[in-house]
């Protein structure tokens, strides 16, 4: 056949194999060494001694489980317990939980596994069910700690120095200074999700709420005990739902009015934009260099500007959007505008009908399905947007989470934010998915 | 129009022509009502918007220049500065442009074996087709700034949070779309494969692969364009690249706005560049895969 076809084809054929065969390994080549590239400017082996494991520790246990701490001023001797150490969590003065039993001069705190941290007049100790009693005693300016006979010098779950002892198990944490004696118990779950300890909901079973809630007498006699459950979970001061729900809303309200927005200003300016309608080919060549501009800028740039013009808040988020994809649909929109079929503004022109009907009629039909496609599309793709874009102007579940992570401290509130964003992205995307389908397939 | 042509049907009788006028009426009025809603959410969600902002819409459109004026009559003034700035801000913006490319790389890499194993006819395991598909769905609709503030918070500042932070995202928005281009590959090259005993990964690769490789790639310019974007604001976020310095100097506030005016420029510059070269060749293979 080669012979058949001469050389020429032959060498061409020969030729083309040899480019292919050149591209088939080169690419990969090209991607391994730009991969090698990377490793070393991004400074890779370098990262492995920057990373914390010990961050990402906390992290994943803060996402599945709460701590509640019982502490002991030694100053004045009063002992406090508060779930999370904080304010929002502290249970009433002279109030505990019922794994902290009150003794005379301290209090006796149960562990998990048999652990129990004692706290005393004259120090603490600490009863490991493997090894035995631990005593923490303070002399003076300084702490001394007596081990048990089963450990022969000090294990690396005991953090002892003059000044400061720590102890770190599986079930919780002792800790002494002169100031403070401090223990933590672990518990899994997220602490007062539903309600805080102030509630009178607190604490109670799935049952004893149902039974509240239905048929039980008033707790206020001003409301049903229904509602005033559903305000106590509202604005629940820890988790603060209320709050929460707003920032979601207020995000979800960003995306729509920019995107929407920016469709209704890009529909008339892409006419102008396309070949096939603009009135002057000046016009034409104004408008889309003003997309390119408005695109070009990127949505960060014209984010900071209008941060500075309009304060923070969700109406700088959903005109920052409105700006950027002005650019995007006008350049889409004009497009679409150019493939239209002539035949049926033709048709139309032919019953004598205006330009203006002539655009509703032999225009618009044939572009809506793109539009609203693209419109719809990008109502889910600015969701996602407008959660960065709240991280910076200061509106929405943007801030809420980063105000959350730039504290380090509230991880499970970090995974709540999380997850009601995934949440609200899929709750978008199916709905414009919906949409699209309802009103493409309807028209 | 539509009255003329129900005119011309008079023909039909008097039912048919109401009942196609009740319907017009119906439909107008389902228009109408779909407007009149679409109009009321924007009227009252710009006024929500309005009042929980801190600055008011008029007074922000009154001054809307009032800031870029500023930065530029103060750039302006150490005009001479600029050249030098604007090279001094390149080594960042390689770092944002290569954040962008990695995690395209990566993340479509990532995208092409989640496209092949959940799209239908094609899948390795194709009980498993739901449950790469969910995968896709959850990395696509996790954004990108969680990510990257958690491993911020783990790993440190620098780029390569940002990195995996867009490549989680890249792969399930190309994994996405690269299976809906090989759901329309056509079988015949694959069956062939298969009757001569190819394994899956050469069905793949010799099968499929070229077919929708001019499709894929078009797909991953065009996200490398978005990630390019992507990796300049979740500098400015979080940390690494030219949006890093982008912060830093914006929250300098004035005495620095000339830099600010330079990574402007570089930013602005580099984004048209590519978004330019991107599309040649996306025509380019688009049409290619046409002929």
């Amino acid at each position: 056949m080669s012979v058949a076809l001469g050389g020429g084809h032959r060498e061409a054929a020969h030729g083309l194999f040899r480019r292919k065969r050149i591209v088939a390994f080169g690419v990969p080549a090209a991607i391994l060494l730009y991969f090698v590239y990377i490793f070393f400017a991004f400074d890779l082996p370098g990262l492995a001694q920057r990373a914390r494991l010990d961050n990402a520790a906390i992290l994943v246990s803060d996402f599945w489980s709460y701590k509640t701490h019982v502490t002991k001023d030694n100053r004045n001797g009063e002992i406090t317990a508060a779930i999370e150490g904080e304010a929002k969590g502290a249970y009433p003065a002279g109030t505990f939980p019922d794994w902290v039993e009150e003794t005379e001069g301290g209090v006796r705190i149960a562990l998990r596994d048999g652990h129990e941290a004692i706290f005393e007049p004259e120090g603490a100790r600490y009863l490991h069910p493997e090894y035995g009693e631990i005593v923490l005693r303070t002399e003076g300016r300084r702490i001394a700690l007596t081990l048990p006979p089963a450990l022969s010098e000090v294990p690396d779950w005991i953090n002892a120095s003059d000044t400061r002892v720590a102890i770190n198990t599986e079930a919780g944490r002792l800790s002494l200074t002169r100031n403070r004696t401090e223990a933590f118990r672990y518990f899994a779950g997220w602490e007062l999700f539903f309600f805080t300890l102030d509630s009178p909901f607190s604490g109670r079973s799935l049952g004893e709420l149902r039974a509240l809630a239905l048929w039980e007498p008033r707790i206020d006699e001003a409301r049903s005990n229904l509602g005033y459950m559903l305000s106590e979970f509202w604005t629940n001061r820890m988790w603060r739902h209320g709050d929460v729900a707003w920032a979601i809303f207020e995000t979800i309200l960003m995306a729509f009015l920019g995107t929407m927005g920016a469709a209704i200003i890009a529909l008339p300016l892409g006419f102008v934009a396309a070949k096939n309608f603009a009135p002057a080919a000046a016009a034409r060549f104004g408008v889309r260099r003003l997309f390119d501009f408005l695109r070009g800028v990127d949505g960060l740039i014209w984010t900071i500007i209008l941060s500075r013009a309009f304060g923070p808040g969700p109406l700088t988020g959903s005109l920052a959007i409105l700006i950027t994809d002005t650019g995007t649909f006008g350049k889409i929109f004009s497009e679409a505008l150019e493939n239209v079929d002539e035949k049926q503004i033709e048709g139309v022109r032919s019953t004598g009908s205006k330009p203006v009907q002539r655009y509703r009629f032999g225009v618009i039909p044939q572009v809506m399905p793109v539009i609203l496609s693209q419109v719809l599309y990008y109502l889910e793709s600015n969701t996602r947007s407008a959660t960065v874009i709240g991280a910076i102007v200061g509106g929405g579940i943007g801030l809420l989470l980063t105000q959350a992570i730039i504290t380090q401290k509230d991880w499970e509130e970090v995974t709540y934010y999380m997850v009601l964003i995934v949440l609200m992205v899929m709750f978008m995307d199916t709905v414009s998915g919906w949409l699209r389908r309802r009103l493409i397939k309807g028209a | 129009m539509t009255e003329a042509t129900a005119g011309a049907a008079h023909a039909g009788g008097p039912t048919i022509r109401e009942a196609y006028f009740a319907e017009v009426r119906r439909k107008r009025l389902y228009g109408g009502v779909l407007l009149a809603i679409f109009i009321v959410l924007m009227v009252a969600g710009f006024q929500l918007a309005d009042e929980r902002n801190a600055g008011g819409f008029w007074d922000g459109i009154l001054n809307i220049f009032q800031f870029p004026s500023e930065v530029v009559s103060e750039a302006a003034e150490k005009a001479a500065n600029l050249p030098g700035l604007v090279v001094h801000f390149i080594p960042s913006m390689v770092e944002t442009v290569n954040i962008a490319a990695v995690s395209t790389l990566i993340g479509g890499l990532a995208g092409i074996v989640l496209a092949l194993l959940s799209t239908r006819g094609l899948a390795r395991w194709p009980r498993l087709i739901g449950l790469f598909r969910r995968m896709m769905d959850g990395m696509r609709a996790i954004p990108e700034i969680v990510i990257a503030l958690v491993l911020i918070f783990i790993i440190g500042g620098g780029p390569v949070p940002a990195m995996i932070a867009i490549a989680i995202h890249t792969a399930g928005a190309l994994g996405k779309l690269f299976s809906e281009a090989a759901e329309n590959a056509d079988m015949k090259p694959v069956e062939g494969l298969q009757s001569v005993g190819a394994g899956w990964l050469q069905r793949m690769w010799l099968g499929v692969l070229p077919q929708v490789a001019p499709n894929w790639i078009s797909y991953a310019l065009l996200r490398f364009e978005i990630n390019i974007r992507a990796s300049a604001i979740l500098g400015f976020v979080g940390s690494g690249g030219i949006g890093y310095d982008l912060r830093i100097a914006f929250q300098w506030g004035q005495g620095r706005y000339d830099e600010v005016v330079a990574i402007f420029i570089v930013l602005f510059i580099t984004i048209v560049v590519v978004d330019q070269i991107s599309s040649v060749y996306r025509d380019r293979l688009v049409k290619g895969a046409m002929r």
